[in-house]
């Protein structure tokens, strides 16, 4: 016995005390793990505030009109590098675009690319790793070492490689197929990180007790995996997630700035930062809106992604 | 004397043991259990004793087809437990039941108390039809000596105790006619360890239940069984009643392995036979020639190491996997000295 | 005129008075770990002493306490989230509570040693076992690499692991569970400390192995002339070799006697309970008697005695008045309020 043991203990049975007065009336029904996280998202202020602000980004890239009667390539020389005013709230950049407009209609672009990009990488990256991680054995030294040809590769130069393959110099593709050749490339370049996470969190789970008692039950493989494995091992790829999220809106932006990535008319935030980032130092305002509207997303995502995976936990409670 | 249940005959399950990244090459063979033989009769506790690394836990992995058998035979009411598919595996599934040593790892901390004994009825859904799973698991939650309305409860919320009950319950739920525990109680503290093992003794009066009950605290399984077999390095070493075993053991390991247990009482201090054994146990990759227990045994002659002993009585009314075997009193004899 | 608690008589006496301090004296040490959920009372008020040659057994559950108390002399407790609130650890009559960082590490290892449950994580992993006991002597001894060699190949040899010039070269997870805590020992005698602490350390042994640790520990401690303060919850073990001991209890000692006296008459409900739960190697047939409900949570300790809403003996005062610690017949300690009803007169 050792004191995070006394620790262990200790919590334990404090919480049971406060659930009986807390939850007296609600106890009548069974509930479920699901159930019970969406009790415990309701009661957080982190939930709504993340929501809130997910909500208006996504309203933004779904109708850019509703936030400005402008569009994104409005241009006037005449405003260049401009700082905030009432006609256009984040001024104007170098080349005399509205920066606010242009950060609206940029949201669609940015947000497509970070939640695509995850959402492909993380569904990849974890299926692989669970069935790396459940069957073993020959099935996962094949993934294993497939995925390691992936992750082998350096980001940018694999990036390069891909999207130029696709496009070479001199043809113009449409927005649309660039912005799927962009999301792809970087799935294809980043799910075994999120393969090996799951995979060494199922591999953890499979040896795990309460797996081999509903083995013993009769539990069929779909079961164990739901059931059992997913609900704990999901917490670490949500955190790799939101992570990853932040990240693919920058590598979104590298991507645009070597020319390679979304291009005009097509706007993101990303390229917004390249095109303000040589002229911080004259009119900071260029490279600091959209810089802050990525900061804001993607702290309401990492929080949001904070707040899931703490309902998903009966222990925080 | 009733009949068997369950009849599991030589027994044999060995691990690889795997080198390699991509293709992996087989360089030994951890040889778990090793030819093990035994009958569990309807009512009764067969106890399974020996220490870390004896096979005790692969035997009830095994026993349980969480792991495939390398070979050897157990029938279950007279089938064959290892060539049984589909519906009738699920009928060995409801019928042959284990409870786990460790209450902390053994029950999923993200379901509640009420999915974890309902689970049961949601895999084998004839047992309970869906309307009365509620009842049924309050219904096995009062059996066990837990409040019925913890059910929405998780299991972080129980201490180990209760935990224990809980896999208990679970392990009940289906009505199985044998449940194997492995370690139940080990892992429980002292004045909790009583309650459980009370509990279990009365499901068995009550249920009319068999169990293999595998240990390796000396004391808790004479307390509890009925029959007892002693396991070393993969291999049933002595089988017999209780007072067999405890009154008059036979093979040497067994009396070692009695007279090394501690009795809580300081006045036999100094007065009670101590079998000091020498060294660790061999590695089960690569065990000892002839009779396994050799290369500790104080009685080990040449023939040991040329001879394996067969697992027959000899002496003292039961078998036991000694060419010397010699009944010996170990437990209790500083009474009668005295 | 300074004052010094006597354990054989339970009073303060003058320090003329007291032939010999005790080695090891723990006076009313109050502990509480602080968290996010609340506050935990983990130690209430623990006072033992241990004289040197002697083995003082401290019994108890998980949470009783017993191991908090260990860490606090050792002075090895993670704080935060630990907080101590009053009390002393007099060893050799220095109050190492009040002593600075300095003076405290230069009694760990060489005034008080620490052994552990488990040995692997113990040992560091990346070192070979000889190292890590060659280490503490050229560190701590200022011994040489050569010199301090000999002097762990020595030390491995006294803890009888076979081959131990050859065993100096290996690393921890070569040894087997009983040869590490074979090596552990040898590295807690590496400084030649007078108190030795042994927090639970068979628990994880296999009988057998148990067994050869226990005799190990025992010739050692008589060669020595060493104190020993064995933690553990095996009553069996404490029967075999505690001279006395000491009970806990949520944070509390319910009871300290004698091994004689505490195994024929325990003095608290809590120990008679402990004794008539336990399943017995060589009696059958016997009922156990098990202990009802649960120990309690250390935030919500129980108004009064800890123990009442689990004694058989309870009575009304039992839930009000915190019963207090004394000296209820000769060496013998208990916290109950019908202490002296339960032990015979005389």
């Amino acid at each position: 016995m050792s004191d995070p043991q006394a620790l262990d203990t200790f919590s334990g049975a404090d919480a049971a005390d406060l659930a009986t007065t807390e939850t007296g009336e609600r106890q009548r029904k069974p509930r479920s793990l699901w159930g019970d996280a969406w009790i415990q998202l309701r009661r957080k202020p982190m939930f709504y505030i993340s929501g809130v602000i997910i909500v208006v980004v996504a309203l933004m890239a779904a109708v850019p009109d509703l936030f400005t009667s402008r569009p994104a390539d409005f241009n006037n020389l005449d405003f260049a590098s401009q700082p905030p005013s009432a006609s256009a709230w984040f001024g104007y950049s170098f080349q005399g675009y509205d920066i606010w407009a242009r950060a609206v209609h940029g949201a669609r672009a940015t947000l497509l690319v970070g939640i695509f990009a995850t959402l492909i990488t993380v569904l990849i990256g974890s299926l692989m790793g669970i069935i790396a991680g459940f069957y073993g054995r020959f099935v996962d030294a094949f993934l294993s070492r497939f995925g390691d040809i992936f992750a082998g590769l350096p980001f940018v130069l694999g990036a390069i490689v891909i999207l130029t393959t696709f496009n070479p110099p001199g043809s113009e593709p449409s927005g649309t197929a660039i912005l799927v050749q962009v999301i792809l490339s970087i799935s294809v370049l980043s799910w075994p990180v999120s393969m090996r996470i799951m995979r060494s969190a199922t591999i953890v789970a499979k040896q795990l007790d309460y797996v081999k008692a509903a083995r013993a039950l009769g539990a069929s493989t779909r079961r164990i995996i739901f059931r059992h494995m997913l609900p704990n091992t999901v917490a670490p790829v949500l955190v790799y997630a939101t992570i990853a999220l932040g990240a693919f809106i920058a590598v979104e932006a590298t991507l645009a700035y070597l020319g390679i990535g979304v291009r005009p008319p097509v706007v993101s935030w990303g390229v917004m930062i390249n095109d303000g980032k040589d002229y911080v130092q004259n009119s900071p305002h260029e490279l600091l809106f959209p810089a802050g509207l990525v900061t804001i997303t993607v702290l309401a995502f990492v929080m949001l992604g904070d707040a899931v995976r703490d309902a998903l936990d009966p222990k925080s409670r | 004397m009733a009949e068997a249940i369950l009849e599991v005959r030589d027994l044999v399950k060995h691990f690889p043991v795997r080198v390699g990244v991509l293709f992996k090459r087989t360089v030994g063979h951890v040889k778990a259990v090793d030819g093990v033989s035994f009958e569990l009769r309807r009512g009764e506790t067969l106890g399974i004793v020996g220490e870390s690394g004896c096979g005790k836990s692969t035997l009830a992995q095994v026993l349980m087809r969480l792991e495939p058998p390398t070979s050897g035979t157990a029938s279950f009411e007279g089938k064959d437990m290892f060539a049984l598919r589909g519906a009738e595996l699920r009928r060995l599934r409801r019928n042959v039941q284990i409870v786990l040593q460790d209450p902390y790892t053994s029950l999923n901390p993200r379901m509640t108390v009420g999915d974890i004994i309902g689970e049961p009825f949601e895999i084998h859904p004839e047992v309970a039809p869906k309307g009365s799973r509620e009842g049924e698991v309050r219904e096995l939650l009062n059996v066990v000596g837990l409040n019925p309305e913890h059910i929405n409860r998780y299991p972080h919320q129980f201490s180990g105790g209760q935990r224990q009950r809980i896999g208990i319950a679970r392990a009940l739920a289906l009505r199985p006619k044998v449940i194997i525990c492995d370690e139940p109680v080990s892992a429980l503290d002292v004045s909790i360890q009583a309650q459980v093992m009370n509990l279990l003794g009365e499901l068995q009066r009550d249920l009319g239940l068999s169990y293999v009950f595998i240990a390796h605290d000396l004391s808790v399984v004479r307390h509890l069984s009925d029959r007892v077999a002693v396991m070393y390095l993969g291999k049933v070493v002595e089988i017999g009643t209780e007072e067999e075993i405890y009154g008059q053991p036979s093979h040497p390991y067994t009396q070692a392995l009695l007279s090394a247990v501690p009795v809580p009482d300081p006045l036999l201090r100094g007065r009670r036979e101590v079998i000091r054994l020498a060294g660790d146990v061999p590695s089960p990759v690569d065990p000892p020639s002839g009779c396994r227990f050799r290369t500790r045994c104080w009685k080990a002659q040449d023939v040991c190491a040329e001879e394996e002993p067969e697992l027959i009585t000899r002496v003292a009314g039961h078998p036991s996997a000694c060419h010397f075997a010699e009944a010996h009193v170990v437990v209790g004899a500083e009474r009668e000295n005295s | 005129m300074s004052t010094v608690y006597d354990g054989e008589r339970g009073e303060f006496v003058a320090g003329e008075e007291q032939a010999t301090a005790p080695l090891l004296e723990v006076e009313d040490l109050r502990v509480e770990f602080r968290t996010n959920d609340g506050v935990a009372k983990v130690l209430n008020g623990v006072s033992y002493h241990v004289n040197a040659g002697e083995t003082l057994a401290v019994l108890g559950e998980s949470g009783s306490g017993k191991s908090v108390t260990a860490q606090t002399v050792m002075g090895i407790l993670d704080t935060p989230p630990a907080v101590v609130l009053g009390g002393h650890v007099r060893f050799h009559g220095e109050d190492l509570l009040a002593a600075r960082p300095t003076r405290r590490m230069e009694v760990r290892g060489a005034g008080i040693a620490m052994i552990f449950q488990d040995a692997l994580s113990a040992l560091n992993p990346v070192f070979t076992v000889g190292f890590q006991i060659a280490e503490q002597l050229r560190v701590r001894r200022g011994l040489t690499k050569a010199e301090a060699r000999k002097g762990a190949i020595d030390l491995l040899d006294l803890v009888r692991i076979p081959h131990a010039g050859q065993r100096f070269r290996s690393y921890p997870h070569e040894f087997s569970g009983g040869m590490r805590q074979r090596a552990m020992i040898a590295m807690s005698l590496a400084l030649d400390p007078e108190l030795l602490i042994a927090d639970e350390p068979t628990t994880a042994l296999d009988v057998t192995v148990q067994a050869q640790i226990m005799d190990l520990l025992r010739d050692i401690q008589r060669e020595r002339d060493m104190g020993l303060i064995l933690i553990t919850h095996d009553l069996g073990v404490v029967a075999e070799v505690a001279d006395r001991i000491a009970v806990m209890y949520a944070g509390r000692i319910v009871e300290q006697a004698d091994v004689y006296s505490l195994f024929r008459t325990p003095a608290h409900p809590y120990t008679e309970a402990l004794l008539q739960s336990l399943p017995r190697l060589d009696l059958k047939g016997q009922e156990l008697k098990a202990i009802k409900g649960l120990p309690p949570s250390l935030a919500h300790i129980p108004s009064g005695c800890p123990f009442h809403p689990r004694c058989p003996r309870v009575a009304a005062r039992c839930s009000q008045e915190v019963p207090a610690y004394r000296r209820v017949a000769d060496g013998r300690f208990s916290a109950c309020h019908f202490a002296e009803e339960l032990i015979p007169r005389g």
